[in-house]
């Protein structure tokens, strides 16, 4: 029966292109990565300047991915860059716990790190991480650096 | 006043051709449900359209991930960025690459057969035949086999992108020497299920709309002569080919132009 043979193939066609779309999407993509940890909880951290991280960007301790950064918003009373972090729910950090915005590599994506405290009560849903280190911003660093040579008596003069 | 009178034929001339493209693809529209009742047919054409552009689209999407593969890691390794590889070659298939090469491939090989198979039957008169007999040669000629190529294009464009990735992890890993967990990770934290892989799935079923559609009318328009039918498989090709770069730019822009 050619008719069924016709089913069969098409069958496999389709299974096959299914079976693509899973690869693109398990190995290829993040859609495990989301689904591995399940539960999360949700906390705040402020930041005198959130410098390039995005929506979305991960969160890690240690260097391994615990979380990620679901919202950047201004706080309009204090200026200050508010990041909504969710983490996942099995890994409780310290109440004094302090957020870092730091880069992957020299031109790599900037991320947080989160470094555990000691306090003996942990973060819980809808806490703010308050000890921050915010992002460093080049011209400022530069600017700096430029303000100290000034500072320094100026006895480095470069050649014009 | 000739030279006015001619333009304005011109234009007037592609004013109804548009018209009856239009009409057309609400008339194919309109058949669909009634190809949907008789699966047996559209499943004949997937084995046509689909089954059939397999081999194709296969080699070409395993050619260029090894392109691909080699080419960027010539130009990565001067910024020092090897390591990205596998999350440039995925993006560039997942997003652009995967769909459109697809829609290309897809409209000379499925685009021509399924206007030369429309054009011969109209040349033939089956068509009117049928519709002498009261079968509407829409709901069971021309559905069927336009919801066969809306079925196949975005499997098969998927097929190409992960064919690609495959291609470019066996140049990056295998001959270059890339890490292959670092190939994979890197891909896993850049690469977003929705808004790169969910929209080059919403790109291809797009351009397989716009292929089918066009490959579909251009042969049922077409003039009943040999030449006829030649002519309008070539166009096929062109229109098909030029209405999916087009769309995709359109697509691109709504899609990717946001942070």
């Amino acid at each position: 029966m050619t008719n069924k043979r016709t089913e069969i193939l098409v069958g496999l066609f389709v299974a096959l292109g299914a079976l693509a779309l899973l690869f693109l999407a398990l190995k290829a993509a993040n859609l495990a990565s989301f689904t591995g940890g399940g539960d999360t909880y949700t906390v705040q951290a402020r930041f005198d300047n959130i410098g390039g991280l995005k929506a979305r960007a991960p969160v890690r301790s240690a260097g391994v991915n615990v979380g990620r950064v679901t919202g950047i918003t201004l706080d309009a009373q204090t200026f200050q860059g508010v990041a909504t972090l969710e983490i996942r729910q099995d890994i409780l950090f310290p109440r004094d716990s302090s957020a870092k915005i730091l880069t992957a590599g020299l031109l790599g994506d900037q991320y947080i790190g989160i470094e555990p405290g000691g306090d003996e009560k942990n973060l819980a849903n809808g806490d703010v991480i308050t000890q921050t280190q915010s992002a460093v911003v080049l011209e400022n660093l530069i600017g700096q650096f430029l303000f100290n040579r000034a500072a320094d008596g100026g006895q480095a003069t470069p050649a014009q | 006043m000739n030279f006015l009178q001619m333009l304005g034929r011109r234009a007037l001339d592609v004013l109804a051709s548009w018209g009856r493209g239009a009409l057309f693809f609400i008339d194919l529209l309109r058949a669909v449900p009634a190809a949907l009742a008789r699966p047996g047919l559209v499943i004949a054409q997937v084995h046509a359209i689909g089954n059939r552009s397999l081999v194709i689209i296969l080699a070409s999407g395993m050619a260029v991930g090894f392109v691909l593969a080699l080419q960027l890691y010539n130009t990565l390794t001067t910024f020092g960025a090897a390591e990205s590889l596998g999350l440039v070659v995925n993006l560039s298939l997942v997003r652009e690459l995967g769909p459109v090469v697809t829609a290309l491939l897809f409209a000379g090989r499925a685009g021509t057969s399924l206007t030369a198979e429309i054009g011969l039957m109209k040349a033939g008169e089956q068509i009117s035949a049928m519709e002498l007999m009261a079968i509407d040669p829409k709901a069971r000629v021309l559905a069927p086999r336009f919801l066969g190529g809306i079925i196949s294009m975005p499997l098969l464009a998927a097929l190409f992108s992960a064919i690609g990735i495959l291609g470019a992890y066996v140049v990056a890993v295998l001959l270059i020497g890339i890490d292959a967990g670092n190939f994979w990770s890197i891909q896993q934290n850049g690469v977003d299920v929705w808004r790169d892989v969910g929209n080059g799935v919403v790109k291809s079923a797009v351009f397989g709309v716009i292929c089918t559609a066009v490959a579909l009318y251009q042969g049922y328009e077409t003039e009943a002569t040999p030449e006829g039918v030649a002519y309008a498989t070539t166009r096929t090709v062109v229109t098909a080919s030029l209405g999916v770069l087009a769309m995709d730019f359109i697509l691109t822009a709504l899609m990717f132009s946001t942070p």
